[in-house]
């Protein structure tokens, strides 16, 4: 089916036209959807925090070095690949197709540069005992928020990253315009904005001490 | 892709399966909503009707189903109200007549995003097939109440239905968020973005707005939902332990350690009581709609119907721990909430009093779609006016778990959404096949289905009172409930009566449908734009134009106006008089 299936954008266009609402359907779509998931995800962070809180032995095992450390390095990447968004989004609009589709390849790789940083710090913990029920220093609650959290920000970056790669490809092919690519675009800020929640909260608040 | 600037953006499908299953069009997806609706609605009753037979002659033999046992009884209980909540009140006022009206009502060609609709309600269907597969594996279905209360959820060796059947449900009910996500997004992008010429917010009908703003509670509500029922499927079959203490099953110590049951309960009441509004708001729109239509009277303070909606939805947000009295919570947060609780009775008066105000010196047509209108009011007040007792933790805390909040809930969010659901299947079931549902056999059934209702509840608050606990299965031994005996056969008798009277609603539906007389484009003389179309309206519901929009949604008796009516679409008031 033809992507004019898929919204009502051209019949849209023409009766939103100097209403105050006259944001573009899709985009206001991306709003809504970013909108059911922070709660999503704040359910999943709420859920920890009241764990964490009526829990004695809540273990605080994160050592500034290696812990620390690769949480600063994944953090600048995903920063950084908002950043490689933008001008991904400055290049479309100014319709360089070229460049434009070269920092959506770029954002990629940062996602995907994240994702791999990510499971090798899960695969460092799974390694040092930690289970989704069990680990050595204290609750076992701990592994089980951990995981789910940080599991559920792992799948919207890939997700993100699959999305960066089949928008970025349908852009190049001419089926998709700089404003698809900046409501992705918000999705990826979002994805950023998530994980500005999650380091402190997961990461920041179990330093070991 | 922007630069096409033709009407409707998908043409008309041809072919069977295009134009009747996998369809992209918001009226057929709303009549299939309704259908799923309607389906799920006669199973939950069935079950209901097994639980009252089974409350009053517990060792009965019944034909298909055997004796009940006392975990029947609780698989019973949970997949009624599971299904009634999810598969019926949700469905089919939002996904139903919402489907339908809110893209007709506000002047649009179709939903913002008709794959995206096609998809819902597909998902919500999967969804639906699921929990009934429920009933068929081994141990049958959960016992864990709607609510589905940890750690009796979150072990899987706690009870026979929950085996299989408790993770059926939870992925049911998880597919049902994804579901209602989408129509949620699909339904504010809709309101928000396709709105003709000349429909401006404050000319929405009511019912467009009850639609909307459900949607926001579904958007922001559901989220969370599927959050913790994703964490209660990892606590089953994963071994984590979000949700279970430590906990001794049969004497057996389970693995699960440090977990807490309360957090269960405050995600899904979190989730819960704004569902309780997302099942009763569209009702109140439809009453709006109903009780100005038929009084041939403009609503009385449209404005502050909007605004009671609105803060009906957000007070919607701060109540959940109401529903947590009883699990120990600090008096101070049961202070909080019990405050918050009692401030939703005023924007709700302030509907009702505006509804009475509507009524109040109107030339009132008594036609069926009217008279379940003012059902719905009744109910609504009568259910109600319970509220503000178990708001109170001290009142609370003796009648929660007895049949006061049965009564209680089953009043105001159970029947009278259903009420609803009646009034506008009677009222719009002309537009949507053009035919018109019989006069005398709706009146009957109002009639058997109002009088019923309140012989089952309104007893019901007694039985609650006298101390009669709910959720039990067997206690017809108990001594200290000999006397209530009596009451209960009465309840359990008008259940089979009014139950009866049901199917008087569907061979009328039916029967109506295929031969029921012809209706006009506009049967009801109403205002609103989707009986200014054809009947039933075209594939793009208006017929290659689109509306232009110069009244409100209510201007009837308009002094000086030919008819006792103006259309939204008729030329403005000021040019219309001569």
């Amino acid at each position: 089916m033809s992507h004019a299936d898929l919204t009502m954008e051209g019949h849209s266009a023409g009766l939103t036209s100097g209403s105050p609402f006259a944001i573009p359907t899709k985009k206001l779509a991306m709003w809504l959807f970013i909108i059911a998931d922070t709660m999503t995800f704040a359910a999943c962070l709420v859920a920890y925090l009241f764990l964490r809180n009526g829990t004695a032995n809540w273990p605080t095992p994160f050592k500034f070095s290696p812990s620390i450390v690769n949480v600063m390095l994944m953090t600048f990447i995903l920063i950084s690949s908002s950043l490689t968004m933008l001008m991904g989004l400055r290049n479309a609009q100014a319709g360089n197709k070229a460049a434009a589709f070269r920092w959506i390849l770029i954002t990629a790789a940062a996602g995907a540069v994240f994702a791999l940083l990510h499971l090798r710090e899960w695969m460092g913990m799974i390694g040092e005992g930690v289970t989704l029920f069990h680990n050595p220093w204290g609750s076992g609650l701990f592994g089980a928020a951990f995981f789910s959290v940080t599991g559920l920000h792992l799948l919207h970056v890939t997700s993100g990253v699959i999305a960066l790669l089949a928008v970025g490809v349908r852009y190049q092919g001419g089926r998709y315009n700089a404003d698809d690519i900046e409501i992705l675009g918000l999705y990826w800020h979002f994805v950023d904005i998530v994980w500005m929640f999650v380091v402190p909260l997961i990461y920041l608040l179990n330093i070991a001490r | 892709m922007a630069t096409t600037s033709h009407v409707h953006a998908h043409a008309a499908p041809q072919g069977f399966i295009r134009k009747y299953i996998f369809s992209l069009d918001h009226k057929v997806i709303g009549i299939q909503y309704f259908f799923l609706a309607l389906t799920a609605v006669f199973v939950g009753m069935f079950l209901s009707l097994l639980m009252r037979v089974h409350m009053i002659w517990p060792t009965a033999v019944l034909p298909l189903v055997g004796e009940i046992k006392p975990e029947t009884y609780l698989s019973l209980l949970t997949m009624h109200g599971t299904i009634m909540v999810f598969f019926v009140l949700t469905t089919a006022p939002q996904g139903g007549f919402g489907n339908y009206f809110l893209p007709i009502q506000i002047g649009a060609p179709d939903m913002a995003f008709p794959v995206l609709n096609m998809l819902s309600f597909w998902t919500t269907f999967v969804g639906f097939v699921v929990i009934i597969a429920a009933f068929f594996v081994t141990g049958g279905a959960p016992l864990h109440g709607w609510t589905g209360y940890a750690p009796l959820s979150a072990l899987t060796n706690s009870g026979p239905g929950e085996q299989l059947g408790a993770d059926l449900w939870i992925t049911s009910i998880a597919i049902f968020c994804l579901a209602s996500l989408m129509g949620a997004l699909n339904f504010i992008t809709t309101t928000l973005d396709l709105r003709a010429k000349g429909m401006t917010l404050m000319r929405m009908p009511l019912t467009v707005w009850s639609w909307f703003i459900t949607a926001i509670l579904g958007l922001l509500a559901f989220g969370v939902l599927l959050s913790a029922g994703i964490l209660l499927l990892l606590d089953r079959n994963l071994g984590t332990s979000f949700y279970v203490p430590l906990v001794v099953v049969n004497g057996q110590v389970m693995g699960h350690k440090g977990g807490s049951p309360l957090l269960w309960q405050h995600l899904f009441w979190f989730f819960g009581h704004p569902e309780v509004y997302i099942a009763i708001l569209p009702g109140m729109g439809v009453a709006s709609q109903l009780l100005s239509t038929f009084s041939r009277k403009p609503i009385f303070g449209y404005k502050a119907m909007v605004y009671a909606m609105m803060s009906i939805g957000f007070l919607g947000f701060m109540v959940w721990g109401h529903h947590m009295f009883m699990s120990g919570m600090s008096p101070y947060s049961a202070f909080a909430f019990s405050l918050m609780t009692m401030c939703i009775g005023v924007p709700s008066a302030i509907k009702t009093f505006n509804w009475l105000g509507t009524i109040y010196k109107g030339r009132v047509r008594f036609h069926t779609p009217m008279l379940f209108a003012i059902g719905f009011v009744s109910l609504f007040v009568s259910g109600g006016l319970s509220g503000p007792f178990l708001a109170q933790p001290v009142l609370d805390i003796p009648l929660h778990d007895t049949a006061f909040v049965v009564a209680h809930f089953h009043l105001i969010m159970g029947v009278a959404a259903i009420f609803g659901i009646f009034a506008a299947t009677y009222y719009w079931v002309p537009k949507m096949f053009g035919r018109m549902m019989n006069e005398t056999w709706g009146k009957v059934h109002f009639f058997i289905t109002l009088i019923g209702t309140y012989c089952i509840f309104m007893p019901m608050h007694y039985l609650g009172l006298a101390a009669q606990p709910r959720r039990y299965s067997q206690f017809t031994e108990l001594a200290y409930l000999q006397h209530l005996l009596p009451l209960n056969r009465f309840i359990t008798y008008m259940a089979m009566v009014t139950i009866a009277g049901q199917f008087i609603f569907l061979v009328n539906l039916f029967w109506s449908i295929f031969r029921g007389p012809k209706a006009s484009d506009n049967p009801w003389e109403a205002t609103t734009l989707e009986w200014t179309t054809a009947t039933p309206p075209p594939h793009d519901n208006f017929g290659g134009h689109t509306p232009v929009v110069n009244n409100g949604p209510y201007e009837y008796s308009v002094p000086g106006a030919p008819r006792d009516y103006i259309m939204q679409n008729d030329p403005g008031m000021g040019t219309a008089a001569h």
